[in-house]
């Protein structure tokens, strides 16, 4: 029998709907942070949507933001403690909608905080609304004949913002394989240590899953990702110690 | 200390170093704009941080973080950005964080413009934001005072652990004046509540406190009555014999304590009662005054009168309540005079 081993930060069942990805990522970034002995020293930075169920289950220090601000709040708290791992947690909508300036103003700074910037292409929280991301077609309930990028334009592609911009590092990993999370744990491992040693910014994007308002089941959602999402939005690894990679 | 000359908003700034404040994340606006260009050397001078933020809604939310932290932070703005502050200040608030908070107030709404007017008054004495909360809210008359207030606002705001603002205005922010600085103080960042990574302790959540606390809305609301009575500072001028009470602050306070002069020069009974918190507004003051006071007089610099309403509250309208505005142009202090003789010959 294998032993079943749960890092210690999560320390409750997490409150995600089943088969969302958001679990997936918390589980992922608990290891990171302890296997790299920082989970006494990080302090996370987060704003609402389904993110914010992590504050009572995922046992790092927290904030919580204004929608949108996570980074603002991040970079004062990263300015005045240097010592810590301060990382933003943001669904798409958060990070790339409202949040977009500040988001993005954080890098251009080269703030040495890290990102997570978990893109599942809809606003999970507030009922299954259309997001910056959500894929030309992709019916939302406020697409409800599938979103016409004529005239809200195309799914915004975070990575491509940032990739010209001399940040630390900077990924784009999924949660659709178990292939993928092994990949997705090496990212944000990268990014922390960025972070961690003085790198700059650095910034993970996961394609992720929202079966609930994707009204998709568990295996349809992954299958998406693989077959669709993916294809939008490339993963791989853009800037890697401060140098574009052609990735 | 030795008294120097300097400017309303270059001495509010030295003021906020010396009171341990040591992170400023802003935007420039006129007429506020020398405040984060004084920090933006001055804080790296003492191992502080300035961040000129990208809007004054980041701004504002590095102050959160900074204030989460356990240091002391401040922004400052005026008119159109104080509007964009009040989403921070709301969370800020509902956190439970001290944070010190400057509006220099310019005139109208919307653009506006950048001369002195006292048009924020509802904004900064009722909220500003959403929700249920209240700013110790701080109106200096002078540079002097501007300097003296920075600090009480940054202890007030650790007392309370709630957001104090220093609501001034185009004149007192601009002009030049003789001032003695305190000394340099030191503030430790480590307060019990301060996120830094929880060191082998319990995780802690700075988020809005009505999550943790039972009875909520009883603990919340004792909390702000006890500001409401505690913190109220006023300054009253020959009030106890006053006939006719003028009741202005800031700018306009500096006119009608020239009209007070003027008029007891002319043997006419005027006082003047001066909120210094504009909330709590300074109930208390009116009991100061003359109980056969004919009537009182509001002095306000804004095309449409606010600070009025607290008047009327604060004086169970025991005399008739008068208005004077300033609007875009500074008065006279002999057209105030000229008004509280009116008022008074009126009711002979
Ligand atoms: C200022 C403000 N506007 C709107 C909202 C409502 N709201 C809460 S969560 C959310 C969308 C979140 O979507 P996303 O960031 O994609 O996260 P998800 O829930 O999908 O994980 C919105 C619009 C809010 N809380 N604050
Ligand atoms: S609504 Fe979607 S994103 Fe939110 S928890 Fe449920 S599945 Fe996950």
């Amino acid at each position: 029998m294998t032993e079943k081993r749960t890092p210690n930060l999560l320390v409750e069942p997490n409150k995600f709907c089943p088969g969302c990805g958001h679990g997936i990522i918390n589980r992922v970034l608990a290891e990171v942070l302890e296997e790299s002995g920082l989970a006494d020293y990080a302090v996370g930075s987060l704003a609402v949507g389904c993110s914010c169920l992590m504050m009572d289950t995922f046992g790092t220090d927290w904030v919580q933001a204004p929608h949108g601000r996570a980074a603002a709040v991040a970079v004062g708290l990263k300015r005045m403690r240097p010592d810590c791992c301060i990382f933003t947690y943001q669904g798409d909508g958060d990070s790339m909608a409202i949040g977009f300036s500040e988001t993005l103003y954080a890098a251009i700074r080269n703030e040495n905080i890290t990102a997570i910037l978990v893109n599942n292409g809809i606003f999970g929280m507030t009922g299954g609304q259309m997001a910056p991301t959500s894929l030309p077609g992709q019916r939302t309930t406020t697409s409800p004949k599938g979103r016409d990028a004529g005239t809200t334009g195309q799914p915004l592609n975070m990575v491509d913002q940032m990739k010209h911009l001399p940040i630390g590092y900077l990924a784009r990993g999924s949660v659709a394989s178990a292939k993928d999370i092994n990949k997705l744990k090496k990212y944000i491992k990268a990014a922390i240590e960025t972070q961690m040693n003085g790198g700059g910014y650095s910034m993970v994007e996961v394609l992720s899953f929202c079966p609930t308002n994707w009204k998709m089941s568990m295996e349809k959602s992954v299958a998406h990702v693989q077959n669709t999402v993916k294809n939008i939005f490339p993963v791989g690894e853009f800037v890697k110690n401060g140098e574009r990679t052609d990735a | 200390m030795p008294r120097q000359l300097m400017k309303g908003n270059d001495a509010l700034s030295e003021a906020a170093v010396r009171a341990g404040c040591r992170f400023f994340g802003g935007y420039p606006i006129t007429p506020q704009s020398e405040i984060p260009e004084y920090l933006s050397w001055r804080m790296p001078e003492v191992g502080g941080t300035f961040i000129q933020a990208e809007s004054e809604l980041s701004g504002v939310n590095m102050v959160y973080g900074a204030a989460a932290a356990g240091f002391r932070a401040m922004t400052s703005s005026s008119g159109p950005g104080f509007s964009l502050l009040q989403e921070g200040i709301s969370y800020i608030a509902s956190a439970e964080l001290p944070a010190v908070f400057i509006d220099v107030q310019r005139y109208g709404s919307g653009l506006g413009d950048i001369f002195q007017a006292q048009g924020d008054y509802w904004q900064a004495t009722r909220g500003g934001g959403h929700g249920d909360y209240r700013m110790l809210v701080y109106a200096p008359a002078s540079v002097q005072e501007s300097v003296d207030l920075v600090s009480v606002a940054f202890d007030k705001a650790d007392q309370y652990r709630n957001p104090t603002l220093i609501l001034s205005d185009a004149s007192i922010a601009q002009m030049m004046e003789p001032v003695t600085l305190p000394e340099m103080k030191e503030h430790d960042p480590n307060a019990d509540w301060a996120v830094r990574g929880k060191h082998g302790k319990p995780f802690k959540r700075v988020t809005s406190t009505m999550y943790y606390i039972e009875d909520f809305d009883a603990y919340i609301k004792n909390k702000y009555d006890e500001m409401a009575d505690a913190e109220q500072r006023w300054e009253s001028i020959k009030v106890d014999d006053a006939e006719l009470v003028l009741v202005a602050y800031g700018i306009s306070s500096r006119i009608c304590q020239e009209a007070v002069e003027i008029a007891r020069s002319q043997g006419i009974r005027l006082g003047l009662l001066r909120p210094i918190t504009l909330w709590p507004f300074p109930a208390k003051a009116f009991a100061e005054v003359n109980p056969d006071v004919k009537a009182y007089l509001s002095v306000e610099l804004c095309a449409l009168p606010k600070m009025v309403e607290d008047v009327r509250l604060a004086s169970e309208m025991k005399a008739p309540v008068e208005i004077f505005l300033g609007g875009a142009h500074i008065p006279e202090s002999s057209a105030i005079v000229e008004r509280a003789v009116a008022i008074l010959n009126a009711q002979r």
